[in-house]
Protein backbone atom coordinates (compact mmCIF):
# COMPACT_ATOMS: atom_id res chain seq x y z
CA UNK A 1 0.00 0.00 0.00
CA UNK A 2 2.22 2.80 -0.96
CA UNK A 3 1.49 6.52 0.69
CA UNK A 4 0.02 9.16 -1.23
CA UNK A 5 -3.40 8.10 0.35
CA UNK A 6 -4.65 11.08 2.75
CA UNK A 7 -5.75 10.41 6.07
CA UNK A 8 -9.32 10.76 5.03
CA UNK A 9 -9.14 8.58 3.01
CA UNK A 10 -7.00 5.54 5.15
CA UNK A 11 -10.09 6.08 7.44
CA UNK A 12 -13.28 5.84 4.99
CA UNK A 13 -11.44 2.71 3.27
CA UNK A 14 -11.33 0.92 6.59
CA UNK A 15 -14.72 1.92 7.56
CA UNK A 16 -16.76 1.19 4.02
CA UNK A 17 -14.78 0.65 1.14
CA UNK A 18 -12.87 -2.69 2.77
CA UNK A 19 -14.73 -3.39 5.56
CA UNK A 20 -13.21 -6.14 7.16
CA UNK A 21 -16.56 -8.11 8.05
CA UNK A 22 -18.32 -7.85 4.98
CA UNK A 23 -15.79 -7.19 2.18
CA UNK A 24 -12.59 -9.16 3.38
CA UNK A 25 -14.93 -11.64 5.06
CA UNK A 26 -12.29 -11.57 8.32
CA UNK A 27 -12.73 -11.79 11.91
CA UNK A 28 -16.00 -13.31 12.08
CA UNK A 29 -15.67 -15.58 14.96
CA UNK A 30 -16.33 -13.06 17.14
CA UNK A 31 -18.80 -11.21 14.99
CA UNK A 32 -21.49 -14.11 15.25
CA UNK A 33 -20.39 -14.94 18.77
CA UNK A 34 -21.05 -11.72 20.80
CA UNK A 35 -23.82 -10.46 18.74
CA UNK A 36 -27.10 -11.91 20.16
CA UNK A 37 -27.45 -9.15 22.58
CA UNK A 38 -26.48 -5.23 22.25
CA UNK A 39 -25.02 -4.55 25.48
CA UNK A 40 -22.37 -7.64 24.86
CA UNK A 41 -21.70 -6.36 21.27
CA UNK A 42 -20.69 -2.70 22.40
CA UNK A 43 -18.80 -3.95 25.25
CA UNK A 44 -16.59 -5.75 22.94
CA UNK A 45 -16.63 -3.15 19.91
CA UNK A 46 -15.00 -0.58 22.59
CA UNK A 47 -12.35 -3.49 23.61
CA UNK A 48 -11.54 -3.88 20.10
CA UNK A 49 -11.32 -0.68 18.75
CA UNK A 50 -8.80 -0.08 21.48
CA UNK A 51 -6.71 -2.90 21.22
CA UNK A 52 -6.66 -2.50 17.00
CA UNK A 53 -5.69 1.26 17.42
CA UNK A 54 -3.21 0.68 19.96
CA UNK A 55 -1.21 -2.56 18.09
CA UNK A 56 -1.23 -0.64 14.99
CA UNK A 57 0.68 2.11 16.60
CA UNK A 58 3.20 0.06 18.80
CA UNK A 59 3.66 -1.52 15.50
CA UNK A 60 3.63 1.04 13.61
CA UNK A 61 6.17 2.80 16.35
CA UNK A 62 8.42 -0.44 16.57
CA UNK A 63 8.66 -0.66 13.16
CA UNK A 64 12.09 0.23 12.04
CA UNK A 65 13.63 -1.89 15.11
CA UNK A 66 11.39 -5.04 14.92
CA UNK A 67 14.13 -8.02 13.12
CA UNK A 68 11.54 -9.10 10.23
CA UNK A 69 12.02 -12.83 11.24
CA UNK A 70 10.45 -12.81 14.38
CA UNK A 71 7.78 -10.00 13.74
CA UNK A 72 4.79 -11.93 14.24
CA UNK A 73 5.77 -13.09 17.21
CA UNK A 74 6.22 -9.73 18.29
CA UNK A 75 2.69 -8.49 16.92
CA UNK A 76 1.59 -11.09 18.74
CA UNK A 77 2.59 -10.35 21.89
CA UNK A 78 2.06 -6.53 21.76
CA UNK A 79 -1.36 -7.43 20.62
CA UNK A 80 -1.82 -9.87 23.35
CA UNK A 81 -0.29 -7.29 26.46
CA UNK A 82 -3.38 -4.68 25.20
CA UNK A 83 -5.80 -7.44 25.22
CA UNK A 84 -4.94 -8.71 28.83
CA UNK A 85 -5.61 -4.65 29.68
CA UNK A 86 -9.00 -4.87 28.45
CA UNK A 87 -9.76 -8.10 29.84
CA UNK A 88 -8.90 -7.09 33.17
CA UNK A 89 -10.56 -3.45 32.68
CA UNK A 90 -13.91 -5.27 31.76
CA UNK A 91 -13.70 -7.69 34.81
CA UNK A 92 -13.44 -4.78 37.32
CA UNK A 93 -15.50 -3.00 36.04
CA UNK A 94 -18.28 -5.06 34.13
CA UNK A 95 -18.40 -8.58 36.06
CA UNK A 96 -21.53 -9.32 34.29
CA UNK A 97 -20.87 -8.92 31.21
CA UNK A 98 -17.45 -10.25 31.03
CA UNK A 99 -19.35 -13.82 32.65
CA UNK A 100 -21.07 -13.41 29.42
CA UNK A 101 -18.50 -13.11 26.91
CA UNK A 102 -16.44 -15.64 28.71
CA UNK A 103 -13.96 -16.32 26.35
CA UNK A 104 -14.18 -14.19 23.65
CA UNK A 105 -12.58 -11.06 24.89
CA UNK A 106 -9.50 -13.20 24.81
CA UNK A 107 -10.18 -14.29 21.78
CA UNK A 108 -9.45 -11.02 20.36
CA UNK A 109 -5.86 -11.79 19.74
CA UNK A 110 -6.41 -14.19 17.71
CA UNK A 111 -8.70 -12.41 15.58
CA UNK A 112 -7.61 -11.84 12.07
CA UNK A 113 -8.43 -8.42 11.48
CA UNK A 114 -5.67 -6.99 13.90
CA UNK A 115 -2.83 -9.50 13.26
CA UNK A 116 -4.06 -8.14 9.40
CA UNK A 117 -3.64 -4.75 10.14
CA UNK A 118 0.15 -4.67 11.66
CA UNK A 119 0.71 -6.80 8.69
CA UNK A 120 -0.53 -5.16 6.11
CA UNK A 121 -0.30 -1.49 7.26
CA UNK A 122 1.28 -0.68 10.13
CA UNK A 123 4.75 -2.17 9.78
CA UNK A 124 5.08 0.17 6.50
CA UNK A 125 3.31 3.39 7.51
CA UNK A 126 3.77 5.93 10.37
CA UNK A 127 2.30 5.97 13.68
CA UNK A 128 -0.24 8.67 12.70
CA UNK A 129 -1.45 7.29 9.57
CA UNK A 130 -1.53 3.96 11.07
CA UNK A 131 -3.26 4.52 14.66
CA UNK A 132 -6.39 5.95 12.07
CA UNK A 133 -6.12 2.98 9.53
CA UNK A 134 -6.99 0.59 12.72
CA UNK A 135 -9.73 3.82 14.11
CA UNK A 136 -11.36 2.87 9.82
CA UNK A 137 -11.27 -0.59 10.43
CA UNK A 138 -12.65 -1.00 14.24
CA UNK A 139 -14.79 1.23 13.48
CA UNK A 140 -16.16 -0.60 10.13
CA UNK A 141 -15.99 -3.82 12.08
CA UNK A 142 -18.21 -1.94 15.33
CA UNK A 143 -20.98 -0.96 12.68
CA UNK A 144 -21.21 -4.40 10.99
CA UNK A 145 -21.46 -5.71 15.14
CA UNK A 146 -23.98 -3.57 15.57
CA UNK A 147 -26.10 -4.21 12.62
CA UNK A 148 -26.02 -8.23 13.49
CA UNK A 149 -27.06 -7.42 16.78
CA UNK A 150 -29.74 -5.34 15.88
CA UNK A 151 -31.31 -7.95 13.94
CA UNK A 152 -30.70 -10.92 16.18
CA UNK A 153 -31.86 -9.18 19.80
CA UNK A 154 -35.12 -7.87 19.12
CA UNK A 155 -36.36 -10.97 16.54
CA UNK A 156 -34.50 -13.70 19.26
CA UNK A 157 -35.64 -11.83 22.97
CA UNK A 158 -38.06 -8.86 21.55
CA UNK A 159 -35.46 -6.84 23.09
CA UNK A 160 -32.79 -4.08 22.34
CA UNK A 161 -30.74 -3.48 24.84
CA UNK A 162 -32.99 -5.23 27.37
CA UNK A 163 -35.96 -3.11 26.56
CA UNK A 164 -38.58 -4.46 25.04
CA UNK A 165 -39.44 -3.18 21.95
CA UNK A 166 -41.79 -5.86 19.75
CA UNK A 167 -45.53 -6.27 20.77
CA UNK A 168 -46.87 -8.72 23.02
CA UNK A 169 -47.75 -11.04 20.85
CA UNK A 170 -44.97 -11.65 19.18
CA UNK A 171 -43.42 -15.26 19.19
CA UNK A 172 -39.61 -15.27 20.13
CA UNK A 173 -37.17 -16.65 16.76
CA UNK A 174 -35.46 -19.08 19.14
CA UNK A 175 -32.98 -19.55 16.56
CA UNK A 176 -31.64 -16.03 16.07
CA UNK A 177 -30.26 -16.06 19.26
CA UNK A 178 -28.50 -19.49 18.60
CA UNK A 179 -25.56 -20.30 16.29
CA UNK A 180 -27.42 -20.63 12.95
CA UNK A 181 -29.50 -17.42 13.13
CA UNK A 182 -25.81 -15.96 13.87
CA UNK A 183 -24.72 -17.56 10.03
CA UNK A 184 -27.63 -16.51 8.28
CA UNK A 185 -28.12 -13.38 9.26
CA UNK A 186 -24.34 -12.75 8.29
CA UNK A 187 -24.79 -14.79 5.07
CA UNK A 188 -27.90 -12.51 3.77
CA UNK A 189 -25.98 -8.78 4.74
CA UNK A 190 -22.62 -10.62 3.11
CA UNK A 191 -24.90 -11.25 0.14
CA UNK A 192 -27.09 -8.04 -0.11
CA UNK A 193 -23.72 -6.04 0.27
CA UNK A 194 -21.94 -8.34 -3.06
CA UNK A 195 -24.81 -8.22 -4.52
CA UNK A 196 -24.96 -4.02 -4.74
CA UNK A 197 -21.67 -3.61 -5.38
CA UNK A 198 -20.00 -6.07 -6.73
CA UNK A 199 -16.19 -7.01 -5.68
CA UNK A 200 -13.90 -6.10 -8.68
CA UNK A 201 -10.63 -8.46 -8.48
CA UNK A 202 -9.68 -11.66 -7.02
CA UNK A 203 -12.54 -13.89 -5.46
CA UNK A 204 -11.95 -14.93 -1.56
CA UNK A 205 -12.84 -18.48 -0.37
CA UNK B 1 -20.30 -30.50 40.04
CA UNK B 2 -19.56 -33.82 39.59
CA UNK B 3 -16.64 -34.43 37.20
CA UNK B 4 -17.68 -35.00 33.62
CA UNK B 5 -16.69 -38.59 32.14
CA UNK B 6 -13.52 -37.59 29.56
CA UNK B 7 -15.22 -39.70 27.20
CA UNK B 8 -18.65 -37.94 27.69
CA UNK B 9 -16.74 -34.85 27.01
CA UNK B 10 -15.08 -36.18 23.80
CA UNK B 11 -18.57 -37.00 22.27
CA UNK B 12 -20.12 -33.64 23.48
CA UNK B 13 -17.34 -31.63 22.34
CA UNK B 14 -17.48 -33.42 18.27
CA UNK B 15 -21.26 -32.86 18.42
CA UNK B 16 -23.36 -30.91 20.90
CA UNK B 17 -20.92 -28.40 21.95
CA UNK B 18 -19.09 -28.31 18.15
CA UNK B 19 -16.65 -25.72 18.35
CA UNK B 20 -17.57 -24.45 15.13
CA UNK B 21 -20.84 -24.62 15.05
CA UNK B 22 -21.95 -23.28 18.15
CA UNK B 23 -19.06 -21.23 18.93
CA UNK B 24 -18.29 -20.04 16.36
CA UNK B 25 -14.36 -20.34 16.18
CA UNK B 26 -11.81 -21.62 13.97
CA UNK B 27 -13.95 -19.97 11.04
CA UNK B 28 -11.67 -17.68 9.15
CA UNK B 29 -9.57 -20.84 7.75
CA UNK B 30 -13.02 -22.57 7.65
CA UNK B 31 -13.75 -19.99 5.16
CA UNK B 32 -10.94 -19.76 3.01
CA UNK B 33 -9.72 -23.62 3.05
CA UNK B 34 -13.52 -25.04 2.49
CA UNK B 35 -13.24 -24.74 -1.11
CA UNK B 36 -11.66 -28.38 -1.89
CA UNK B 37 -12.33 -31.63 0.09
CA UNK B 38 -8.09 -32.09 -0.10
CA UNK B 39 -6.93 -28.91 1.55
CA UNK B 40 -10.45 -29.44 3.87
CA UNK B 41 -9.20 -32.85 4.95
CA UNK B 42 -4.96 -31.95 5.31
CA UNK B 43 -6.47 -28.71 7.27
CA UNK B 44 -8.50 -30.42 9.81
CA UNK B 45 -6.09 -32.98 10.45
CA UNK B 46 -3.40 -30.70 11.10
CA UNK B 47 -5.89 -29.17 13.65
CA UNK B 48 -7.20 -32.41 15.22
CA UNK B 49 -3.77 -32.93 16.21
CA UNK B 50 -2.70 -29.49 17.26
CA UNK B 51 -5.74 -28.73 19.18
CA UNK B 52 -5.25 -32.15 21.04
CA UNK B 53 -1.67 -31.59 22.05
CA UNK B 54 -1.92 -27.87 23.05
CA UNK B 55 -5.14 -28.07 25.16
CA UNK B 56 -3.35 -30.79 26.89
CA UNK B 57 -0.44 -29.32 27.19
CA UNK B 58 -1.39 -25.39 28.08
CA UNK B 59 -3.50 -27.30 30.85
CA UNK B 60 0.12 -28.72 32.42
CA UNK B 61 1.29 -25.17 31.71
CA UNK B 62 -1.70 -23.52 33.05
CA UNK B 63 -1.83 -25.88 36.40
CA UNK B 64 1.98 -27.20 36.71
CA UNK B 65 3.20 -23.46 36.36
CA UNK B 66 1.56 -20.26 35.74
CA UNK B 67 -1.43 -20.94 39.02
CA UNK B 68 1.22 -21.81 41.86
CA UNK B 69 3.23 -18.80 40.42
CA UNK B 70 0.05 -16.73 40.45
CA UNK B 71 0.76 -15.42 37.24
CA UNK B 72 -3.00 -16.38 35.91
CA UNK B 73 -3.73 -12.70 34.24
CA UNK B 74 -0.89 -13.65 31.80
CA UNK B 75 -1.92 -17.17 30.62
CA UNK B 76 -3.26 -15.52 26.62
CA UNK B 77 0.50 -14.78 26.15
CA UNK B 78 1.65 -17.37 27.64
CA UNK B 79 -0.93 -19.92 25.43
CA UNK B 80 -0.19 -18.35 22.50
CA UNK B 81 3.30 -19.11 22.97
CA UNK B 82 2.94 -22.49 23.43
CA UNK B 83 0.76 -22.84 20.48
CA UNK B 84 3.07 -20.85 18.15
CA UNK B 85 6.25 -22.95 19.57
CA UNK B 86 4.50 -26.51 19.86
CA UNK B 87 3.38 -25.44 16.20
CA UNK B 88 6.96 -24.76 14.81
CA UNK B 89 8.55 -27.48 16.36
CA UNK B 90 6.06 -30.27 15.16
CA UNK B 91 6.67 -28.38 11.15
CA UNK B 92 10.34 -29.17 12.00
CA UNK B 93 9.82 -32.51 12.80
CA UNK B 94 7.56 -33.53 10.12
CA UNK B 95 9.81 -31.61 7.96
CA UNK B 96 13.10 -33.64 8.74
CA UNK B 97 11.54 -36.87 9.26
CA UNK B 98 8.33 -37.23 7.01
CA UNK B 99 8.92 -35.63 3.64
CA UNK B 100 5.75 -36.58 2.37
CA UNK B 101 3.76 -35.71 4.87
CA UNK B 102 5.17 -32.38 5.23
CA UNK B 103 3.96 -31.67 1.81
CA UNK B 104 0.60 -32.69 1.72
CA UNK B 105 -0.10 -31.36 5.63
CA UNK B 106 2.81 -29.02 6.61
CA UNK B 107 1.60 -26.50 4.27
CA UNK B 108 -1.46 -25.91 6.82
CA UNK B 109 0.54 -26.20 9.99
CA UNK B 110 1.94 -22.33 9.85
CA UNK B 111 -1.95 -21.44 9.39
CA UNK B 112 -2.97 -22.96 12.93
CA UNK B 113 -1.17 -20.76 14.99
CA UNK B 114 -4.03 -17.94 13.88
CA UNK B 115 -6.77 -20.31 13.90
CA UNK B 116 -8.85 -19.37 16.91
CA UNK B 117 -10.41 -22.59 17.51
CA UNK B 118 -6.85 -23.86 19.20
CA UNK B 119 -6.75 -21.15 21.28
CA UNK B 120 -10.09 -20.98 21.87
CA UNK B 121 -10.30 -24.86 23.12
CA UNK B 122 -7.33 -23.51 25.75
CA UNK B 123 -9.10 -20.74 27.00
CA UNK B 124 -12.55 -23.14 27.20
CA UNK B 125 -10.13 -25.70 28.67
CA UNK B 126 -9.19 -22.85 32.03
CA UNK B 127 -12.83 -21.54 32.12
CA UNK B 128 -14.49 -24.94 33.12
CA UNK B 129 -11.62 -26.04 34.99
CA UNK B 130 -11.12 -29.47 33.13
CA UNK B 131 -8.24 -31.38 34.17
CA UNK B 132 -5.66 -33.10 32.63
CA UNK B 133 -7.48 -36.10 31.01
CA UNK B 134 -10.53 -34.19 30.18
CA UNK B 135 -8.35 -31.34 28.59
CA UNK B 136 -6.86 -34.42 25.94
CA UNK B 137 -10.58 -35.80 25.22
CA UNK B 138 -11.73 -31.88 25.09
CA UNK B 139 -9.11 -30.94 22.69
CA UNK B 140 -9.48 -34.16 20.57
CA UNK B 141 -13.27 -34.01 20.48
CA UNK B 142 -13.14 -30.16 19.34
CA UNK B 143 -10.51 -31.59 16.49
CA UNK B 144 -12.45 -33.60 15.06
CA UNK B 145 -15.64 -31.64 15.23
CA UNK B 146 -13.92 -28.81 13.32
CA UNK B 147 -12.54 -31.54 10.85
CA UNK B 148 -16.37 -32.96 10.83
CA UNK B 149 -17.79 -29.40 9.92
CA UNK B 150 -15.40 -28.40 7.37
CA UNK B 151 -15.09 -31.86 5.52
CA UNK B 152 -19.33 -31.55 4.98
CA UNK B 153 -19.11 -28.00 4.11
CA UNK B 154 -15.97 -28.38 1.30
CA UNK B 155 -18.01 -31.33 0.05
CA UNK B 156 -21.21 -29.55 -0.26
CA UNK B 157 -19.26 -26.86 -1.67
CA UNK B 158 -17.81 -28.80 -4.60
CA UNK B 159 -20.50 -30.58 -5.69
CA UNK B 160 -22.52 -26.55 -5.56
CA UNK B 161 -19.57 -25.40 -7.86
CA UNK B 162 -20.88 -28.44 -9.97
CA UNK B 163 -24.23 -28.18 -10.33
CA UNK B 164 -25.55 -25.03 -8.93
CA UNK B 165 -25.98 -21.53 -10.65
CA UNK B 166 -26.20 -18.94 -7.60
CA UNK B 167 -27.79 -15.59 -7.82
CA UNK B 168 -25.09 -12.74 -8.43
CA UNK B 169 -23.11 -11.44 -4.91
CA UNK B 170 -24.36 -14.97 -3.52
CA UNK B 171 -21.63 -16.98 -4.59
CA UNK B 172 -18.39 -17.34 -2.16
CA UNK B 173 -18.29 -16.52 1.53
CA UNK B 174 -22.50 -15.74 1.53
CA UNK B 175 -23.48 -18.85 0.32
CA UNK B 176 -21.26 -20.76 2.52
CA UNK B 177 -21.90 -18.81 5.49
CA UNK B 178 -25.99 -19.96 4.96
CA UNK B 179 -24.64 -23.54 4.08
CA UNK B 180 -22.93 -23.98 7.66
CA UNK B 181 -26.24 -21.66 8.60
CA UNK B 182 -27.78 -25.16 8.09
CA UNK B 183 -25.09 -27.37 8.91
CA UNK B 184 -25.54 -25.88 12.60
CA UNK B 185 -29.28 -26.37 12.52
CA UNK B 186 -28.95 -29.94 11.49
CA UNK B 187 -26.11 -30.28 14.74
CA UNK B 188 -28.71 -29.05 17.30
CA UNK B 189 -30.38 -32.23 16.95
CA UNK B 190 -27.49 -33.56 18.95
CA UNK B 191 -28.03 -31.04 21.43
CA UNK B 192 -30.57 -32.89 23.64
CA UNK B 193 -28.29 -35.97 23.82
CA UNK B 194 -25.33 -35.24 26.26
CA UNK B 195 -25.35 -32.14 28.54
CA UNK B 196 -22.38 -30.68 29.28
CA UNK B 197 -22.79 -26.96 30.08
Amino acid sequence: MPNPATKKEIFFTGLWKDNPVLRQVLGICSTLAVTNLMVNTLVMDAGLIFTVCMSSLTVSLLRKVTPVRIRMMVQTLIIASYVIIVDIMIKAYLPDISEALGPYVALIITNCIIMGRCEAFARHNPPAASFIDGLGMSLGYSLVLIAIAFIREPLGFGTLLGLRIMPGGFVHWTVMIMAPGAFFTLGIMVWILKYFRPQTGEEKG
Amino acid sequence: MDPINPLTLFFAAIFTNNILLTNFLGLCPFLSMSGQKKSAFGMGAAVVFVMASTTALNNLVHYKILVPLGLEHFRYIVFIVVIAAFVQLVEMTVERFFPSLYFSLGIFLPLITVNCAIFGASLFMVIRKYDFVQSLAYGAGSGIGWMLAIISISAIREKLQKTAKLPRGLEGPAITLIITGLLALAFLAFSGMIRVQ
